[in-house]
């Protein structure tokens, strides 16, 4: 289990899926996710699962919805555009309380962009992204090891509270290589009880079940609703995840989330070197959101350096946990541009008057 | 006593809300007896569209799942694949199937997906109001196409019995109308035919029903039959389109002739 293979971004999210149970795969081709489907497509049957290549996004996503209801294990990935397409199904599936888990490999917007890795679909993400009233737990994976481990806690965070889960990843994640380690044992689904809110298959010991979103009868739908708005209540008390550095002693604390968070990780290094008192805070989930941390942490900063791949999108969060108790800095490179650590580092510099 | 006539088991004790003279309840009568007499009611899921018969749920006394307007055949799609022991069954009208959904139903005939269609057309969108659908007839009037469809400005109606039968994968296309007791026999063969192209594993299957819909057409029941009889099987005529049984039995008779 210790062994390190090396592994592409994308592939090692398909494996890392796989190896935490996933038995259905839909998808459509889209740069830069589509070593997901390829792998999907010899690695699923292996296990005695399916893999289809849908007419297009929309139906990608309603062959999951779909699929998800018979109480299995299923995935779906795009880019961008293609997870914009998919948003209704998405919609429909929290609607229906259905777990199911995606990813996007986000690429340069809006419209048809570029396939330079970006990371400004985080409203998108983290606001529920379809119509109604819901969110999606959202991991922001740092690394390739990451990419492979972080299927399974979606898994698992989305069957045990019936909500739909995601990895927000950007095409430098999905097409970079790296050592992977596993820190799970493959799961195998045959071994879990089927959901008692599952259709399909023989109903003979059983009521009649129905998957739906709708309900019309007066209040119904505002109480569920309400019932489901309780669920995320309890996903922000339980579910929330983050690492940092240099956290203790820090001045200046830069924030970033995904592949970003690795070059202001080096940006940290360069001002520790030459004594700064500097640190990084890297949301691990992004709904939840780790308000808390940044609560903590706004009493003793005394400067907030907010670095993203797109125009303001995951400041938001910083300023809603923040509350306006210490400035707030921002750097931002929209639509495939790529912050460097040097370039970082000048700001932290002009910040700290040094 | 003898029994003569009961209700099918394959329906639930909820009274059907639909309007006088519309064509769902038959239609769903015909798939309960369907369930019923293939002992398949407690291993079918109905995929319930969006539209009047967005109750079906309600009805049926099988599994069920409402989705997506248009996409009920991915969704059937996913459900037998994840679990193919089902029967999985996508009851749609026009403007979900043949508007909204065209791509997944000629994708999922295309290929072959072990799934069957109930295609309710009444030429019209009836839960939103009666505005024009694909299938909508040249000259009938709608609130979209108040003056009547010409064919210059909305084009012409879409025969999908007809554009699916050329796809290999479509094994088994009918089409029968709900205004006649003969015609509705027929149109419960057709559908027992379909179940059964799927339980036997052989692929694609769906059945159109030519179905009224007097509210919207601003008719008496009576009328609606009578404009199923006079406009609508003109232009969609009645019978199978394609029949795998058929084509198997063919296939074989010429390899014996040569």
């Amino acid at each position: 289990m210790a062994e390190k293979t090396l592994m592409k971004g994308n592939e090692a999210l398909a494996e890392g899926a796989v190896r935490a149970g996933c038995r259905f795969f839909a998808g459509y081709p889209i740069t830069p996710q589509n070593e997901v489907p390829e792998y999907m497509s010899w690695r699923l049957p292996q296990e005695g699962g399916f893999f289809i290549q849908a007419e297009s996004e929309v139906a990608a996503i309603n062959m999951l919805f779909g699929a998800a209801s018979t109480g299995i294990r299923v995935m779906t990935s795009s880019s961008s555009p293609g997870i914009s397409l998919k948003q209704e199904g998405i919609s429909y599936c929290a609607g229906a309380d259905l777990p199911i888990f995606y990813a996007n490999v986000v690429r340069g917007g809006p419209g048809l962009g570029n396939i330079a890795p970006a990371q400004s679909d985080y409203f998108q993400a983290t606001r529920g992204g379809g119509h109604g009233d819901y969110r999606v737990f959202v991991m922001a994976p740092n690394s390739v090891s990451e990419m492979a481990n972080f299927p399974k806690r979606c898994y698992d965070v989305a069957f045990k509270y019936r909500v739909p889960s995601m990895i927000l990843a950007d095409g430098i994640l999905g097409q970079m290589m790296e050592p992977v380690e596993f820190d799970f044992e493959p799961v195998d689904p045959s071994s879990f009880p089927e959901p008692d809110w599952a259709i399909g298959g023989d109903a003979s010991g059983r009521e009649r079940r129905v998957v739906k979103s709708y309900d019309l009868r007066p209040g119904r739908l505002e109480e569920w609703n309400k019932e489901r708005a309780k669920r995320f209540e309890r996903i922000e008390a339980e579910e929330v995840d983050w690492d940092g550095e240099g956290l203790d002693d820090c001045e200046l604390l830069i924030t970033s989330y995904g592949s970003c968070s690795r070059i202001s990780k080096s940006a940290v290094k360069m001002a520790r070197e030459d004594g700064l008192p500097v640190g990084l805070l890297r949301p691990i989930t992004l709904y939840p959101f780790p308000k808390k941390a940044y609560q903590d942490l706004a009493k003793r900063v005394k400067n907030i350096l907010v670095v993203e791949m797109s125009l303001g999108q995951f400041i938001e969060d910083v300023q809603l946990s923040v509350l306006g108790k210490v400035p707030i800095h921002f750097h931002g490179r929209p639509a495939g541009g790529i912050p460097t650590a040097e370039e970082i580092y000048d700001i932290v510099r002009k910040i700290m008057g040094k | 006593m003898k029994i003569v006539f009961e209700k099918t088991n394959g329906l639930t004790e909820v009274p059907m809300r639909y309007c006088p003279g519309c064509g769902h309840g038959v239609a769903h009568r015909l798939v309960a007896e369907v369930m019923e007499e293939l002992g398949v009611t407690k291993r079918t899921v109905a995929v319930v569209p969006v539209g009047c018969s967005v109750f079906m749920d309600e009805y049926v006394n099988c599994d069920g799942i409402q989705g997506a307007h248009g996409r009920g055949p991915a969704i059937a799609t996913g459900i037998k694949r994840s679990k193919p022991e089902t029967v999985v069954i996508s009851y749609q009208g026009d403007g979900d199937l043949a508007s909204i959904g065209m791509a997944e139903t000629i994708h999922s005939a295309s290929r072959s997906e072990n799934i069957t269609i109930i295609f309710i057309n009444n030429a019209i969108y009836g839960m939103t109001g009666g505005q024009m659908a694909p299938t909508t007839i040249l000259g009938m009037r709608t609130t979209t196409s108040p003056a009547g469809r010409r064919a210059e400005i909305n084009g012409f109606p879409i025969p999908m019995c007809e554009l699916l039968s050329s796809l290999e994968g479509a094994s088994y296309l009918a089409r029968a109308a709900l205004d006649k007791p003969a015609h509705i026999i027929r149109a419960k063969k057709y559908i027992k035919k379909a179940f059964e192209t799927q339980i036997k594993g052989k692929g694609f299957s769906m059945v159109e029903l030519l179905s009224p819909c007097p509210t919207d057409w601003g008719m008496t029941p009576k009328d609606a039959v009578e404009r199923i009889r006079q406009e609508m099987i003109p232009r969609y005529p009645l019978g199978v389109f394609r029949d795998w049984e058929a084509e198997e039995k063919a296939k074989k008779e010429e390899k014996a002739a040569v």
